[in-house]
């Protein structure tokens, strides 16, 4: 059995997505201290009107997970529209203590040739030559857009003359699209200007069939998610991974089992077979793998 | 405020020049262009025709090379970037910061607009590209209220060019993965939302149902207008309600305020609709060089016609039009 410090494969807990309130968020991070994660982003990336959390909450999850051994990074919203969103960007741009991972070029133009900083999926990064350039600027990390195949991971890979860490989601429902418009508010007949936070009803967002029955999105304030849970534990965790780190998306029951059975298949204590079965088990609406396999994202190969 | 207009072949860039266009964009036939639907767009012998019929009658052309590129095909890219800076274009229209490098290294003269599709929604994301890749113009998103359009200008380094009629995207371009998740083809890297080859149309008893991939996007009953099938525009069940869950089969038209956008200092107003016929072309170019000319000679006296209205709804899709995010309470 190889033991924690030979593991060369980090597990990541992506920002959580959805609407939690102040206590839910307070108690997930408790139980994630507790749990074989590696890297912890934190923050909301979604949506500015949810505040459960104070900036000042923020800092004391991450120091308690900084305690426990978790490298904290905070994570910037995806989609920037008001002046007041620019200044507390810059706020977590120049924190001093935790890196950033920059979801928008507004992020990266704070922290550009000023700290290492994390380029995260919404980024758009697809090649070698946009990789080489935000890594001349000081991106040490890059995760994977959502869309990214395994050709593309292995091609980035290839041309990377910086050593870049790389990093990819595996686990959870994906981000799809961002609007200026809010879908929960509208699913309730509000705008979004009068929404009432009412996202907060919906802790793993709200699903949207189609009228046949197939479920197929997952609208989650500001932001449309799939339905499906992604799950790239076979294809990034077992044997050699394309990847240094590979990310989970928090969900709001079974995080930690999610966690363990990726930690399980690293240290090889459970084969792929059973982890991904055991996986199928946790996502509400079924997996899927097709983009990494260059297929459409639904899709289960 | 300068009017761009599209163009998915010869014809549609002479309707466009020939009914006002101050400028006209267009893009290869492959997929380095956002609009890459079989049978449109052009060869580089057709290009440098459009060029020259729009140089003689003082128009510019832009090229849009504006997806995105992966590392085993990056090269097709920069083959278009080097077939646009040699045709001598009046600008290239870019999103990928990998092209943008490979412009601003290769043809430090070329001059470049930020797409659409480059996803910059604030000034910093503007400053981003200005600094390093020294872009000329911004395209803003369709996601901003008229008053953040206003910061945005206000703060830019550079001009702001923003969407002014046509199919609306209702998700930040350049970040929708809708028609990639159900078809594996996408915007972003295949150049085109829900490409016909996935669009099924099937009468089922008095229905008519539009599928993307086989996945049930909407189900007309008799004397229901059906538009074109994108994800976006469905109707879905969320929490037992039939709907337009995301939006309605709708167009962006944002004559009403056009005087606002004038003040505000917008430096120019796009059509979307590469894709469309020569006769849309022609009709919304004749309309908005119109409503311009009027608005720019007197803002304040500007009104509304309604021929322009009648002219814009019979090419609108849905046959309906909004102003999309540009109002607040549309959000």
């Amino acid at each position: 059995m190889t033991s924690f410090d030979d593991l060369e494969l980090r597990l990541s807990l992506g920002p959580v997505q959805f609407h939690w309130s102040r206590e839910q968020l307070i108690d997930f991070y408790g139980d994630i201290a507790s749990t074989e994660v590696d890297v912890v982003y934190l923050g909301e990336t979604s949506c500015s009107k949810r505040r459960s959390l104070r900036h000042s909450d923020w800092l004391d999850i991450a120091r308690v997970l900084t305690d426990a051994g978790k490298e904290v990074v905070f994570s910037t919203l995806a989609l920037v529209e008001a002046g007041s969103e620019l200044g507390y960007m810059r706020k977590l741009c120049e924190n001093g203590d935790y890196r950033v991972e920059a979801n928008d070029m507004s992020a990266v133009q704070m922290l550009a040739g000023k700290v290492p900083f994390v380029g995260g999926p919404t980024l758009n990064i697809q090649n070698h030559r946009a990789l080489a350039k935000l890594a001349e600027l000081g991106m040490m990390r890059w995760v994977a857009p959502i869309e990214a195949t395994h050709d593309v991971v292995a091609g980035m890979r290839f041309f990377d003359k910086q050593h870049l860490e790389f990093e990819m989601l595996a686990w959870g429902p994906m981000p799809l699209a961002y609007s200026a418009r809010c879908y929960t508010a509208r699913a309730r007949g509000l705008t979004k200007d009068d929404c009432d936070t009412c996202c907060s009803d919906y802790p793993d967002g709200l699903m949207l069939a189609t009228q046949e029955g197939e479920k197929l999105l997952l609208i989650n304030g500001i932001q449309t998610m799939s339905a499906r849970s992604v799950c790239l534990a076979e294809e990034l965790v077992s044997g050699s991974s394309p990847v240094d780190i590979v990310r989970i998306g928090p969900q709001a029951e079974q995080t930690a089992a999610v966690i363990g059975i990726f930690d399980d298949l690293r240290r090889q204590r459970r084969d792929a077979d059973a982890a991904t079965e055991a996986l199928r088990l946790l996502a509400g609406a079924g997996t899927c793998n097709g983009y990494w396999h260059g297929g459409a994202g639904l899709e289960a190969r | 405020m300068e009017l761009v207009c599209p163009a998915g072949n010869l014809p549609s860039l002479k309707a466009a020049v020939d009914n006002g266009a101050d400028a006209v964009y267009v893009g290869f036939r492959d997929a380095t262009n956002a609009r890459h639907f079989a049978g449109l767009n052009f060869e580089t012998a057709q290009l440098v025709q459009g060029i020259s019929y729009a140089r003689e009658r003082g128009v510019r052309v832009f090229v849009a090379i504006n997806t995105y590129a992966r590392p085993d095909n990056l090269k097709t890219w920069e083959a278009a970037v080097d077939r646009t800076a040699e045709l001598g274009v009046d600008a290239m229209i870019v999103a990928d910061i990998g092209v943008m490098d490979y412009a601003a290294t290769r043809w430090p003269g070329l001059k470049l607009h930020l797409s659409v599709q480059g996803s910059a929604t604030s000034h910093e994301a503007i400053r981003f590209y200005a600094e390093q890749f020294g872009i000329r113009r911004a395209v803003l998103p369709r996601v901003l209220s008229v008053r953040q359009v206003a910061t945005t200008i206000e703060q830019s380094p550079v001009p702001i060019e923003v969407f002014g009629f046509g199919s609306l995207c209702v998700m930040v371009e350049g970040r929708c993965y809708l028609s990639s998740y159900l078809t594996g083809s996408g915007p972003n890297t295949y150049g085109a939302c829900s490409p016909a080859k996935f669009v099924q149309w099937t009468e089922n008893g008095d229905a008519l149902e539009t599928r993307l991939n086989g996945v049930l996007l909407d189900r007309y009953s008799a004397g229901e207008c059906a538009g074109y099938p994108t994800i976006c525009k469905g109707r879905y069940d969320v929490g037992g309600e039939i709907g337009y869950a995301i939006e309605e089969p709708t167009s962006l038209n944002v004559l009403p305020i056009l005087p606002e956008l004038q003040r505000i200092g917008v430096a120019a107003v796009k059509i979307e609709g590469r894709q469309r016929s020569p006769a849309y072309v022609a009709k919304v170019t004749a309309v908005f060089r119109e409503a311009l000319d009027a608005c720019l000679a007197d803002p304040d006296e500007f009104e509304l016609k309604n021929h322009w209205l009648q002219s814009l709804g019979k090419v609108a899709e849905g046959a309906q039009t909004t102003l999309g995010a540009y109002n607040r309470g549309w959000q």
